[in-house]
């Protein structure tokens, strides 16, 4: 075939502005791109919202990274959770279970070693339909009916611990004594619990009115929690259940439990 | 009538003062508690009720018995009851007030209790329970108020506190499965997740608290003027026997459906209270004393010659209130944590101070039954001089 | 009536030592005693005027817990148009932000105890 430079060049330049055109085009107008406004501030202006909060955690992620208490520390440091230093007033939102315990009907003797010791992130599964708030005479834990999250009043709470005994998961923490000086670095802008009260994980709902992700969520360096919405098909949360097989505890309970694992 | 219990023998003033004196010490132990929080009970995050709630649980039971005189006596015309009908009454009310005394020390924040009442949650079962319990005090009150007063006057009655009177037998039994349905309805706790947990509740209440019952008109009648008779004795003698045997009968079920079907998660918990988990087996001799005392209780109860002579008879009553004590407080409240829900075992045992405050509210219980007795006593012009 | 003269003497005495404290402090001139507060010197006006704050702040306070805690709402419309977060640590003491020389001034006063720093962390505690 004849060819002359000029249409080689044409050629050899259309070809090169056809490759290049999407990962370009994506550059300027995807996320944290240049051509993208600065999202906005965190404030209460612009808080994050869901029909319903779910989250899944990559658990291969999680393992991966041995002795990892990033979340654990973030949320404790955030939320003024004290530390007892000892397991019979132990107070605690998340902490991890050797999978055995965190999945009592999924074990079975042939487990890969790995994964049967291996630490497994619990904490509150934020039901939909807790066996906590059906208990609670007060009212003082309840469901969001705007976002699903289970949330917790400490004005409220009596203390009588029937939310503790009624929750198979083990998630609520009980004041046995007074927090305050069993805190390590206060922080001033969250309150403490006084003793004589249940608490809980509450999804960082003070964190998301403020258009932050949870700090758990946040603090993880593998970015195994993913956050999001359950009713929005777009959310990372929708995809990754669809492209992966997730477990939860209990689920022949009928609590609903919105906390996915994938294994 | 409440004057009466003000009036009384020496020896009447030194046990109620001694009764008091206890209340007192255990009063300076529930400050303390109030002061640090309720760490300073056994419990912990995995046990997190425990001898408090056992003894409410078991005082339900008692509180609940009275329907075993009342029943006879006003439904069917059993006129034998109708010296003890009162007692049973008393009984009930000094057990109901012992029960909500040992909530309200369980409690985080125990001032705050008003809030179930200003804000009432239909889905909780606690919410009933304490509408059921404080139902079933007032109509005790007005109950045995009524009658004693009418009984001091020597004229029958009034009519109206007959449908009062039909309606406590009712509520009597509902109190009881109320608290049953505090444990049977959650998919937590698959110890206590049976169908069986509230038969088997009345029949413990209805062979301990008519125990109880026998053993106070004897002590009664070993301190004062008052003699039930034998009838009304053995009578309360046969319900106990046959509430018993019901209630063995339970806990043999319980055993089957746990340990036949060998799911881990029923069978585990019968296994920490019988033979102990991972070592640990504090409960396991209180378990099989449990037992063994309901056994020897039965086998006492069961024979006739056994059952009437006064001196077994005896016998038989503590063994069935020791032998239910154990198995329906400790055995079943503490049996549903452990292993809690994450398959750990963590074990409980009461401490000190939560002796001393429990044994302060059974002392307020003493002293609210010695009043009322007396009371009564004094009415029928049966106090000992 | 009997020992007339004696009930009506008796009486008065009951009467008097009964209102002890209203004409004690009457008489030593402490009846228009009022505690000192120290007053946040960067901020005009608080998050409303302050007769109805000095009489309801309970209330007010009262009604942001309900908002925050149980409806989500965090954003307080003032009657000025003024907006503030709802929030006694975040908002009320990042202006009086001196408990001893504002809150327990009149709090102490009153023999009044709440029990809000239980839980609610005031700023000096942060000052290690």
């Amino acid at each position: 075939m004849k060819i002359d430079r000029r249409k080689f060049i044409k050629f050899t330049g259309l070809t090169t502005v056809g490759l290049a055109g999407t990962p370009i085009v994506r550059a300027l107008t995807g996320e944290d791109s240049l051509l993208t406004p600065a999202k906005p501030a965190p404030s209460l202006d612009n808080p994050l919202t869901a029909k319903r909060w779910a989250m899944v955690i990559d658990l291969r992620k999680c393992i991966s990274k041995e002795g990892c208490t990033a979340c654990i520390d973030a949320c404790h440091l955030t939320h003024n959770v004290p530390d007892f230093g000892n397991p019979k007033d132990e107070v605690k939102w998340i902490w991890k279970e050797s999978f055995e315990h965190a999945f009592q009907e999924q074990e079975h003797e042939y487990i890969d070693e790995k994964l049967k010791n291996a630490p497994t992130l619990v904490f509150c599964n934020h039901c939909d339909n807790p066996p906590c708030v059906r208990v609670c005479p007060t009212q003082a834990t309840w469901k969001r009916e705007k976002d699903g999250v289970v949330m917790m009043d400490w004005h409220r709470c009596i203390g009588c611990r029937y939310c503790v005994v009624a929750c198979p998961y083990g998630s609520r923490s009980f004041n046995w004594r007074n927090p305050r000086p069993f805190i390590k670095k206060l922080q001033p802008d969250f309150p403490t619990r006084s003793r004589g009260v249940v608490e809980k994980c509450t999804f960082c709902e003070e964190r998301l009115a403020r258009g932050l992700m949870p700090a758990c969520v946040e603090a993880c360096p593998e970015k195994a929690l993913v956050f999001g919405d359950l009713e929005n098909p777009e959310s990372e949360v929708r995809e990754l259940l669809k492209n992966n097989y997730t477990i939860r505890r209990k689920p022949a309970l009928g609590t609903q439990p919105e906390i996915y694992y994938i294994i | 009538m409440l004057e009466k219990a003000l009036k009384g023998t020496k020896a009447y003033w030194i046990w109620v003062i001694s009764v008091m004196a206890v209340m007192g010490i255990a009063f300076l132990f529930y400050l303390k508690q109030y002061h640090y929080g309720l760490g300073i009970t056994g419990l912990s995050r995995d046990v997190t009720w425990g001898f408090y709630i056992a003894q409410f649980t078991f005082l339900v039971g008692v509180a609940a018995s009275a329907v075993m005189v009342v029943l006879p006596y006003y439904l069917h015309n059993f006129k034998a009851f109708g010296k003890i009908t009162i007692l049973g009454e008393f009984l009930a009310i000094a057990s109901v007030i012992m029960c909500m005394t040992f909530i309200f020390v369980d409690m985080g924040q125990p001032f705050r209790i008003v809030n179930v009442f200003l804000h009432p949650s239909p889905s909780s079962l606690m919410f009933w329970d304490t509408l059921a319990l404080g139902g079933y005090l007032v109509l005790n009150v007005i109950i045995s108020r009524v009658v004693l007063d009418a009984e001091r006057k020597s004229i029958p009655p009034p009519g109206w506190i007959k449908p009062i009177i039909i309606l406590s037998i009712p509520w009597a039994i509902s109190i009881h499965t109320v608290t049953a349905f505090l444990y049977a309805g959650l998919a937590a706790r698959p110890f206590w997740l049976t169908a069986v947990l509230a038969p088997r509740f009345l029949a413990s209440a209805f062979s301990s608290g008519p125990a109880l019952l026998i053993l106070l008109c004897l002590l009664l009648r070993k301190f004062t003027k008052f003699d039930p008779g034998k009838e009304p004795i053995q009578k309360l003698a046969l319900i106990a026997t046959y509430a018993m045997a019901a209630n063995v009968f339970f806990v043999l079920m319980e055993f089957f459906t746990a340990l036949y079907s060998d799911i881990p998660e029923h069978v585990m918990h019968f296994q920490y209270l019988f033979l102990g988990l991972e070592g640990k087996a504090t409960l396991a001799p209180w378990m099989w004393a449990s037992e063994i005392l309901a056994l020897l209780a039965l086998v006492l109860l069961l024979n006739p010659k056994t059952r009437r002579r006064e001196g077994t008879l005896v016998l038989a009553c503590i063994t069935v209130f020791i032998s239910i004590w154990i198995d329906k407080g400790m055995g079943m409240v503490i049996g549903g944590f452990v292993p809690n829900p994450l398959g750990n075992v963590t074990e409980y045992a009461p401490t000190f101070p939560e002796l001393m405050i429990s044994l302060g509210v059974y002392a307020m219980g003493i002293l609210i039954v010695t009043g009322l007795y007396k009371i009564v006593l004094s009415v029928r012009g049966e106090v000992r001089a | 009536m009997y020992d007339a003269g004696k009930i009506i003497i008796g009486l008065i005495v009951f009467l008097i030592i009964i209102t002890f404290p209203v004409w004690y402090n009457v008489a030593m001139g402490n009846a228009t005693y009022f505690p000192q507060l120290e007053y946040p010197a960067d901020a005009e006006q608080c998050v409303a005027d302050s007769a109805y704050i000095r009489a309801s702040h309970m209330d007010l306070l009262n009604t942001w817990r309900d908002q925050v805690v149980r409806q989500g709402i965090r954003i307080y419309h003032a009657p000025d148009g003024r907006e503030f977060e709802m929030s006694l640590s975040n908002t009320c003491m990042k202006c009086h932000n001196n408990k001893e020389e504002f809150c327990d001034k009149c709090h102490n006063y009153l023999a009044v105890d709440p029990y809000c720093w239980d839980c609610h962390i005031e700023p000096k505690e942060l000052v290690p």
